[in-house]
């Protein structure tokens, strides 16, 4: 523990109040997030406590507004609060699960192709190069089409989530591929791994517990900056109501229902969850940005 | 010359081909036609009937290739959802897309030129600074939300612009313009500006780097020592130089304008291609699902295609690379 305070690394952290700042932020939104079935004043999801007497409250600093509803309520009377912290549980798993998929795919194609090289390594970027021609938010819409019309309804409905997870994932992975055969082709050469190949260690062995843990810093920054677009990515999908499930809101879908309203003058019922999604977005941006610079060397 | 183009359309092909393989696939795998087309009652001979009639029972290859035919004609059978030719509908919708891209990408250089220019020569003024925390917020923003943001200011508060549809449109043989109308013209800024202000933020921050970049470097310090004007070097010497990544980011934003409008069709229930692509995919309408996949495959390559080909034509240098065995 003491070796971490004594870090380059935290001393670059702390010397940085933006940093510090966006941390705690995120920090917040995580826990708030995570403990929301804990935490949050209201369960948006027990129909028994939902009274349409208290639908489309303002915030309670408006004339009109509830001491009991911080942020007012929605077309159902559910708190938006509440919502707004389920919504986030949702929109956050969503995201991590599938920075998590990509980074698996991308590392393991990037780790082939750098390590096999020859044959092996242009399908693969080919491949990669393939996608990266087409905007990723464009790929996980037909990824999410086509999966829509491959199984039926009732199906789909219980496996959306994952779709969606899937569907980001995939149109991820060419970045970490890329990033990942880049410095692979680099420590391929050097000694250690030559040394290995001597004592006859086999191909895989070799890519797992020698190149691997090497090349693994620039895929940390690539991951920080990429739940982000994750993040961004499910919101885009579930605004345009082919994201995640009805039942299981995330912030984009609250921002969709919310858009219903704009014109009756109900407007935190969008721009709440907006302001959530937006507040989480940078301050995982900002820390992926400082990440960026305090593990590149040549800044140091 | 001749044998970059060659060798840049060869290296396209494989690219066309891979997407109109995975169109196709999705076309014949996904769902079933046969069953969609025939409805609840038919017989076996209807249905064998209706299979040979589509050629479904033709090898893999042959019909793969009677697909490739087909959508070279722009033939790309009935939608599912509206039973009307895919074609008609896409030709019918192009326009409104075409012209909100256009402005798009029109407002992003216009504007995000200039501001790069500008923060680029003077990094320490306040406007400066004001104007790269606004596209930090710009990055982070996601285009919907910047939509929802306008449409409740300049709608719903202040009520100057409408927050949906084209407005009236001029029809000019088969194409529809909202160029021609007040009202038309009225309901194209605030889509234009949600889909614009991403790339406009990207444009000015690259513009910048680069600016900054090549004001550094020897050619500017001996252009000043030889005592030209300011401006002379800003935009004789500097500007020039910077314009080449800009041409190929400004090229590969002009893709990526075409797939946000689909977010920003939808925001603002804009009658284009990407609303249709967007209801497609909802009702799983396969056809025309495969069909835009084609056309923006199509767009790409040949965006990426000028791109490279505007390069060789800015930069001399990569002409002379290229003939030492690149």
């Amino acid at each position: 523990m003491k070796a971490f305070f004594d870090s380059d690394i935290w001393w670059s952290f702390r010397s940085s109040p933006v940093t510090v700042i966006s941390a705690i932020v995120a920090a917040v939104c995580v826990f708030g997030a995570m403990l929301a079935s804990v935490i949050a004043p209201h369960n948006p999801f027990d129909l028994a406590s939902l009274q349409l007497m208290d639908a489309f409250k303002p915030p309670s600093w408006e004339a009109e507004g509830d001491p009991v509803y911080v942020l007012g309520t929605d077309d159902q009377g559910r708190d938006m609060l509440s919502a707004i912290m389920y919504g986030a549980r949702v929109s956050l798993m969503v995201g991590f699960c599938a920075v998590v998929f990509s980074t698996v795919v991308g590392v393991t194609v990037g780790l082939v192709a750098g390590y096999m090289g020859g044959k092996v390594d242009s399908l693969l970027m080919r491949i990669a190069d393939i996608q990266l021609t087409f905007p990723s938010i464009l790929v996980a819409l037909l990824v999410d089409g086509v999966v829509r019309a491959a199984v039926p309804r009732e199906v789909h409905d219980q496996i959306a989530l994952f779709v969606v997870i899937f569907a980001i994932g995939v149109s991820n992975w060419p970045q970490f591929a890329r990033t990942v055969r880049g410095s692979t082709l680099v420590e391929r050469n050097k000694e250690y791994v030559q040394a290995a190949r001597v004592i006859g260690l086999s191909p895989l062995r070799i890519m797992r517990s020698h190149v691997l843990p090497n090349v693994m810093s620039p895929v940390l920054v690539i991951a920080t900056l990429n739940l982000s677009f994750a993040i961004l990515s499910e919101a885009t999908l579930s605004f345009l109501g082919v994201g995640v499930p009805p039942t299981q809101p995330s912030l984009g879908t609250l921002i969709r229902i919310g858009n219903d309203f704009l014109f009756s003058g109900e407007w935190w019922i969008a721009i709440f969850p907006g302001i959530a999604l937006i507040v989480m977005v940078l301050s995982v941006n900002l820390l992926g940005d400082w990440l960026r610079d305090a593990l590149n060397p040549k800044l140091r | 010359m001749f044998s970059f183009i060659v060798s840049r359309i060869l290296q396209a092909l494989p690219v066309m081909f891979v997407v109109s393989l995975i169109s196709f696939a999705m076309f014949a795998y996904v769902g079933d036609p046969v069953a969609i087309m025939l409805g609840q009652d038919f017989t076996e001979a209807q249905r064998a009937a209706l299979v040979r009639d589509l050629g479904l029972d033709e090898p893999f290859f042959v019909q793969f290739a009677k697909f490739i035919g087909n959508a070279v004609q722009g033939e790309f059978g009935l939608s599912y959802r509206l039973s009307r030719p895919v074609a008609e509908l896409i030709a019918e919708r192009a326009p409104a897309t075409l012209e909100l891209a256009l402005c798009a990408a029109f407002i992003s250089l216009c504007v995000g030129v200039p501001m790069g220019i500008y923060t680029g020569l003077f990094r320490h003024s306040w406007l400066s600074r004001f104007l790269l925390t606004f596209s930090l917020i710009g990055v982070s923003l996601p285009t919907f939300l910047i939509g929802i943001l306008l449409i409740l200011v300049f709608s719903v508060w202040l009520g100057w612009l409408p927050s949906f549809g084209r407005g009236d449109v001029v029809r000019i043989g088969w194409w529809s313009s909202g160029f021609l109308t007040v009202s038309g013209l009225k309901a194209l800024i605030l889509p234009a500006i949600t889909l614009g202000l991403l790339q406009l933020t990207l444009i000015m921050r690259l513009v910048r780097s680069e600016m900054m970049e090549v004001l550094r470097t020897d050619y500017i310090k001996f252009a000043r020592a030889r005592g030209l004007p300011n401006r002379a070097i800003y935009f004789g010497h500097a500007l020039k130089n910077t314009l080449v990544p800009v041409i190929t980011i400004a090229g590969l934003q002009l893709g990526s304008i075409i797939a946000f409008a689909i977010v920003t069709e939808t925001v603002f229930q804009w009658p284009g291609m990407g609303l249709l692509f967007i209801q497609s995919v909802g009702a799983a309408d396969i056809p025309v699902m495969a069909a835009y996949l084609m056309m923006i495959a199509a767009v790409f390559v040949t965006i990426n295609l000028v791109v490279d080909l505007l390069y060789y034509a800015v930069d001399p240098r990569l002409r002379v690379g290229r003939g030492r065995g690149h």
